[in-house]
């Protein structure tokens, strides 16, 4: 979705990676900031990378004055695993709906969680950062699952969105 | 044996999965690399010199001092790219040194090596190459690369060739898809490619990895050209700044990439932009000075 009216009728949003400054400035180019706010108050959305980075209440050290939406308390530094050379995989191991799993997912100059406020679930880690948050309809993750074949992050998503 | 499932190319590609429906633009200053960066671009092109300065000035076109990328890098947020010569495989080991983002392996720079390409296997650093049909396509994404854009015509701000590469390759991998086995051991063959890759393009009917337009756009409309005809995203060399408002041609550029099917957005970013870059047409240029001959 790239419009305001594109938000109509949708049941739920999901915000991939790509480049939170480009995906700011085309937020606000084109009037979806108070949408996007309104939406995410009545309807599970679900943010990775840049998605998380948008989500933040609060961007660390930040260099290219990127304007998060302040939909999950959490503060991020962006590029904090470093740049593209650092990038990496991993196998994390998540416990969701009382059953543990293990799930592929990419960190590619991913964003770190440095404050999480305390209403804030803190569902996975990655030495001793948290790399996937929750608080109600906001899911934030860190890393890449669009890049995967696991289906188990949006299997719990879906659980969102029928409860 | 090619495995695209390997952990360390699978987040190559997954950069350059991020930067789809994106601009990318070339840059020769740290001042530049913010007005993109403020305009939308997703990543930088860091030069020394944009494309059709070099096609101006001639000679040997070789990586850029590492100033110029350091400064670029230390301006903005958003992935910096630079280019090393064709199978210039120590400048490729310089730029992973000082951890540039984004290797292009370019034809707009003088090719260092006749005949190979640099082996993008062992790098940690995604590549970029240029192609300019599907068999070129396909070489460069065995050797490694994250990344396929077209050649185009660098430098010329004429997009007939970009354009010509793009349905190029669009038609032959369409007729890839319906064609029979032992029809495609043939276009391995041609190719110079191995068949498990053939085989790939023919079952998805899709490069593996991310296909962007390059050489030539200079206009919001070019660019969206590019997009209606199969590209995921586009580089601009010359076409912003080189023309009389970059930082409005800029912006235009990356709303009507972002919003290539909305020809009301298209319109609305193409007034009042100032003079394009001047331009040279494509087929003006004798084959022994074109840079897509590369």
């Amino acid at each position: 979705m790239k419009l305001p009216e594109d938000l109509n009728g949708l049941k739920a949003l999901i915000v991939p990676g790509g480049e939170s400054t480009t995906m700011e400035i085309l937020i606000d180019r084109y009037r979806l900031r108070q949408p996007l706010i309104d939406f995410a108050a009545r309807h599970p959305i679900y943010g990775t990378c840049a998605g998380m980075i948008l989500f933040s209440s609060n961007v660390d050290d930040n260099q290219a004055c990127v304007r998060p939406l302040n939909l999950i308390d959490i503060d991020v530094a962006r590029i904090a695993y470093g740049r593209q050379v650092y990038s990496f995989d991993r196998q994390l191991e998540l416990t969701l709906n009382g059953g543990v799993h293990g799930v592929s997912v990419s960190f590619i100059r991913a964003p770190r969680v440095t404050r999480v406020g305390p209403e804030v679930a803190v569902l996975a880690s990655l030495d001793a950062s948290p790399v996937l948050v929750e608080r109600g309809n906001v899911l934030a993750a860190s890393f890449h699952t669009e890049l995967n074949d696991d289906t188990v992050l949006l299997n719990y998503f879906l659980r969102k969105i029928r409860a | 044996m090619i495995d695209f499932h390997d952990d360390k190319h699978k987040v190559k590609v997954g950069l350059a999965e991020m930067l789809k429906g994106g601009v990318i633009m070339d840059v020769t200053s740290d001042e530049q690399a913010k007005i993109a960066e403020g305009s939308g671009a997703s990543a930088v092109m860091a030069l020394e010199r944009v494309p059709s300065d070099i096609r101006a000035e001639g000679g040997v076109a070789r990586m850029a001092d590492l100033t110029v990328i350091e400064k670029i890098k230390r301006a903005v947020t958003i992935p910096v790219m630079a280019k090393c010569r064709i199978g210039h495989f120590l400048e490729a080991r310089v730029l992973e040194a000082i951890e540039v983002d984004f290797i292009d392996e370019s034809e707009v720079l003088t090719p260092a090596d006749e005949k190979y390409h640099v082996d993008k296997w062992p790098f940690k650093v995604p590549f970029v190459c240029g192609c300019r049909n599907l068999g070129e396509a396909l070489r460069r994404i065995s050797e490694g690369a994250a990344m396929i854009r077209t050649k185009g015509e660098a430098g010329t701000g004429d997009v007939s060739q970009a354009v010509k590469h793009l349905r190029e390759i669009n038609s032959v991998m369409k007729s890839l898809t319906v064609m029979s086995s032992d029809e495609l051991y043939g276009v391995a063959k041609e190719y110079r490619v191995s068949i498990d890759l053939v085989r790939m393009v023919a079952e998805i009917g899709k490069l593996p990895v991310p296909n962007f337009a390059a050489g030539g756009i200079a206009t919001p409309a070019d660019a969206a050209l590019c997009m209606h005809l199969g590209a995921e995203a586009v580089f601009v060399g010359s076409g912003i700044f080189k023309s009389d408002n970059p930082e409005k041609r800029a912006k235009a550029i990356v709303n009507s990439t972002a919003h290539w099917e909305n020809y009301a957005i298209i319109a609305e970013n193409s007034y009042d932009l100032g003079k394009p870059m001047k331009g040279i047409d494509a087929k003006s240029i004798p084959e022994d000075e074109q840079l897509q001959v590369r």
